[in-house]
């Protein structure tokens, strides 16, 4: 969370962006960018950090990281918020599942830069001081894991799932609890703790 | 993954702007050196896997304050290209007059995917090939023109039998696209010189002797909205795969009839998992209109419908499939209560 003042935030209104940046882009722009169009838009260099300030779990951090740090790696490797899980890295198997204002996404295909000005929700948000949030006791009380890789992105995706009301029939939670795999197999127990969580998440 | 400069467009004309201030000189679009963000899905994961390398990313999510409207009209259907699939799946009136979009949407990725993927982001993944993802094989003419292709004699179970050429057999994966070809949709697209609109049908291009250009997008334009004419509340997509969900289709039909008085007025008919472009099959068509519906009639369109196809080693199964996959869903479309 070092504030690096040679870093740049990202935007047009910054900086110019110069026409064939692209092929140049590994050349700084500090020099080049004076001789060109004012009009023209602007990018960032990629060779220096951006600062950020990410929302997670209400609360609001400033980093300063490449931009090709996904959520997922700013929350690990920057933040040390290491309940979300890299797995596939992918997109395909949900480890890393987080919400995202009240929307479950794969953190891992989710830049950070563009997450940046909304709430970010991970595993270690959900409870309320030492009292688990009703998804959590329900996987615990189900046995729903057993190595328990898969479990943050299961339970963060389970609690979006009942909210989305996808969680009426076995049938609708397998279907749209499919983009989590588990490959210790837990998934009767998964669907289990759904369906005990179910009711008192939609109670509020 | 390579660096990149990252650029956010506040509105369209900077993100025009900047797409194609660095993309000018480049061709093929897919290869161009600034690609624009939405939700990510693919651009992220193929950059990771280093089959995509953009030095430049502009993105265009702010641009969804005014490109991700829901509009159901009275004589048409409007869709924002930068909706979220799953808005436009759970949308009730999109459920009940064109349930061939809710459930091609529906029935694509997971859930999570569905919340970060946009529509004209999703009409333009690219293929699944896993000779294509995995750039440790050299012969890809998609991704290196000219090399080669190594699925046409490689394992070969998941690529098309509708739409190759010699030079490529790559299946295109979407869903959502065979509901907007079938239904006879308009894609608007803003470039430069302002919004311009043609039929969803000349998007895409069959890989022919150029597999590496896939639409007939220039540099710096976007797609920002679809407009779908008519309401079609007899239609369904039916999607098979290898797995129940959570899974690119094997083979897929979209359907669309208007039925009255047990006559065939209007059908469109197209298919996914089995071409290498959104697939129009418009011979299988001809065969429905005028007619009354029965199980030989159904038989007779799938027959046409892949009356062209070319399997290899390990697809052939696909056209047995595919004309399966057409007839259960010419029934289901004209069974289904409306």
């Amino acid at each position: 969370m070092s504030d690096n003042s040679s870093s740049r935030s990202p935007g047009f209104n910054r900086r110019a962006f110069m026409a064939g940046a692209a092929g140049a882009a590994l050349i700084p722009m500090t020099a080049r960018a004076a001789a060109q169009d004012a009009r023209a838009p602007v990018a960032q260099d990629p060779a220096l950090p951006v600062d950020v300030t990410l929302r997670v779990n209400g609360q609001d951090k400033r980093l300063s990281i490449d931009a090709r740090t996904t959520v997922l790696d700013a929350l690990r490797e920057h933040l040390r918020l290491t309940g979300s899980k890299k797995g596939c890295d992918h997109g395909q198997c949900g480890a890393c599942t987080v919400l995202i204002g009240d929307r479950r996404v794969v953190s891992c295909l989710t830049l950070a830069l563009a997450a940046e000005g909304q709430e970010i929700t991970t595993i270690e948000g959900l409870a309320t001081g030492d009292r688990l949030h009703p998804m959590q006791q329900a996987f615990v009380d189900n046995d729903a894991f057993q190595c328990g890789y898969c479990t943050p992105g299961q339970i963060m995706s389970a609690v979006a799932c009942v909210k989305e009301g996808h969680a009426g029939t076995d049938a609708d939670i397998r279907k749209y609890m499919s983009g989590n795999i588990c490959r210790c197999a837990a998934y009767p127990n998964i669907v289990a703790a759904v369906k005990q969580a179910a009711p008192e998440i939609m109670k509020g | 993954m390579r660096p990149f400069s990252y650029q956010r467009a506040t509105d369209p004309n900077m993100a025009v702007q900047a797409l194609s201030a660095a993309a000018a000189a480049s061709n093929p679009l897919t290869q161009a050196t600034a690609q624009p963000l939405a939700g990510g899905t693919t651009l992220i994961d193929l950059m990771k896997l280093d089959v995509m390398r953009p030095a430049a990313i502009v993105d265009i999510n702010p641009l969804a304050r005014g490109w991700s409207a829901i509009e159901p009209g009275s004589d048409n259907l409007r869709l924002g290209a930068l909706a979220k699939m799953s808005d436009v799946a759970a949308h009730d009136e999109i459920q009940r007059n064109y349930p061939v979009i809710a459930n091609s949407l529906k029935l694509a990725a997971s859930a999570q995917l569905r919340n970060m993927a946009t529509l004209g982001g999703n009409v333009m993944q690219r293929t699944r090939c896993s000779y294509f993802r995995d750039v440790s094989y050299e012969n890809c003419n998609k991704r290196n023109s000219g090399s080669g292709c190594a699925a046409m004699d490689g394992v070969n179970r998941m690529h098309a039998v509708l739409g190759t050429s010699d030079q490529c057999i790559a299946t295109y994966p979407g869903d959502f696209a065979q509901a907007l070809i079938a239904l006879d949709a308009m894609v608007e697209v803003t470039g430069k010189s302002g919004t311009r609109s043609m039929p969803f049908a000349r998007l895409h291009k069959a890989p022919g002797n150029s597999p590496e250009i896939e639409t007939t997008l220039q540099p710096g334009e976007l797609i920002s909205a679809f407009v779908v004419p008519g309401r079609w509340p007899r239609s369904v997509y039916l999607k098979v795969r290898d797995r129940e969900s959570y899974e690119f289709a094997l083979s897929s039909a979209a359907v669309a009839l208007d039925v009255q008085g047990g006559t065939i007025r209007d059908a469109r008919v197209a298919l996914g998992g089995v071409a290498t472009v959104p697939w129009r099959a418009r011979e299988a068509e001809a065969l429905l209109k005028g007619q009354k519906f029965d199980d030989g009639l159904a038989q007779r369109v799938a027959d046409a419908a892949f009356a062209d196809a070319r399997g290899r080693q390990h697809n052939s199964f696909k056209i047995a499939l595919g004309k399966r996959v057409v007839a259960r869903a010419l029934q289901q479309a004209v069974t289904m209560e409306i």
